[in-house]
């Protein structure tokens, strides 16, 4: 009881304090910031992307893109380091059913599908790596639903290759453009095609494997094991 | 004013679900009323233009969260049986 | 009077309460992402400008007069790795609550005492 009172009066302070004077006193916007004033009249000329939240991610804000990477990286290891070597995959108490197995082994193909025209796309529409390797690993948690044992491998090493290629193109930007993770490495193309805006289609596809299979590590430790 | 009765009605679902998602005593049906929240917020962002926001919100919030969530509670009632064998 | 902002801070304080009060682990989880969910809210509208569009140049926004016609994209690039961050530290936080039962066979926090003063 005593604990409950204590936790309401902390929130009460907290909101009163801090919450309401924030609500009180940040502005409704009317007009851009300095910074994203330049983003919106530049950026269209500096990277050619359309999609101005890829060019923000990718390369004005590339390096807190790769350190985000990392993060997810970490996260995944320490799970898979706290869950430990499977000994045994858990067998279970029946298989899945066929309207299940069917209708996985119909969908799997089109939802990776979608997955990779989602990071192909990420600098024309809404969408990217991000959201990409999310839908990727929906794919392959169907796939873990109906067939209960597959090789890890593969995703192990599509996660290091995209990992080591995606930091190898920020720093080839070094050498070729203005700095690290420079998308102006390949030539920008023309405006609005799918084949421009230089390296930033390549390098958000390649956070989008990258992203993808860091997820399906974290689906596979966490699954049960006997 | 369209967007503000879609914020209202859609702010007072993520609230009573919040609610829930605190005080039902079913674990798996507080893990979904988590995810309810999440989906909702991706319909926000929506409104407030930001498509890339509400793209992953819905993948990641109301997706695969809650099936972490489920992975983990499978987890624990795996461990719970087997100390009963 | 900004009402997602508002809507935001509700979902943080309903969150906080939750892992102030609660006992079970898992609950204590949830409120967890209640707050994320809350703080992503607050964030992004702040950058959302009324009556404007999507910060994407296609078609109907020309690059011309961009500036006048797109909402502020920082936010929403911001917010795009926190979600995904998100979901690492909550997928984490459940190893540990896994780890945590199979050692203890509890999900109670009154159990697990050993840093209590």
């Amino acid at each position: 009881m005593i604990k409950q009172v204590l936790s309401l009066v902390a929130i009460v302070l907290l909101a009163a304090l801090i919450f309401a004077p924030m609500l009180i006193n940040t502005p409704l916007h009317t007009s851009l910031t300095p910074l994203a004033n330049y983003y919106a009249t530049q950026g269209a000329d500096d990277l050619g992307a359309p999609n101005l939240v890829t060019a923000i991610v990718v390369t004005y804000r590339g390096l807190d893109t790769l350190g985000e990477v990392t993060v997810l990286f970490i996260a995944t290891a320490g799970i898979g380091f706290l869950m430990g070597k499977k000994k045994k995959l858990i067998t279970p108490k029946r298989p899945a059913s066929e309207l299940l197995q069917n209708g996985a082994s119909f969908l799997l193909p089109i939802i990776i599908l979608f997955g990779v025209y989602i990071f192909m796309h990420g600098h024309l529409t809404p969408g990217g790596g991000f959201q990409g390797g999310v839908v990727i690993a929906s794919g392959i948690l169907f796939m873990m639903l109906i067939n209960q044992d597959w090789s890890h491998n593969v995703f192990l090493f599509l996660e290091s290759f995209s990992g080591f290629f995606y930091v190898t193109i920020g720093a080839l930007g070094i050498v070729l453009a203005g700095g690290f993770l420079d998308n102006r490495i390949l030539p920008l193309g023309t405006f609005g095609t799918i084949f421009s805006a230089g390296a930033i289609p390549l390098i958000y596809s390649l956070i989008g494997l990258k992203v993808g299979t860091e997820l399906v590590g974290i689906l596979h430790a966490m699954r049960g094991e006997e | 004013m369209l967007n503000t009765v879609f914020i209202i009605i859609l702010g007072s679902i993520m609230l009573v679900a919040a609610f829930l998602a605190v005080y039902i005593k079913n674990l798996v049906s507080s893990v979904i009323a988590a995810g309810i929240i999440s989906l909702l917020a991706s319909l926000i962002y929506l409104l407030l233009a930001a498509p890339d926001v509400a793209m992953t919100e819905a993948a990641i919030g109301s997706g695969l969260t809650t099936v972490v969530f489920l992975l983990a509670l499978k987890n624990i009632k795996q461990k719970e049986e087997d100390t009963d064998d | 009077m900004n009402l997602v902002m508002t809507l935001g801070f509700l979902l943080v304080i309903i969150g906080l309460w939750a892992m102030l009060t609660q006992k079970n682990l898992i609950k204590i989880i949830i409120g967890f992402s209640i707050i994320d969910t809350g703080v992503h809210l607050i964030i992004v509208s702040i950058g959302y400008i009324k009556g404007r569009t999507a910060p994407i140049l296609d078609a109907s926004v020309s690059v011309a007069d961009a500036a006048n016609k797109i909402v502020d994209p920082i936010p929403s690039a911001l917010v795009l790795t926190a979600i995904v961050i998100g979901l690492a530290v909550t997928a984490l936080m459940l190893t540990f609550v896994i780890k945590l039962y199979q050692k203890n066979k509890s999900l109670s926090i009154d159990d697990y005492q050993e840093l209590k003063w």
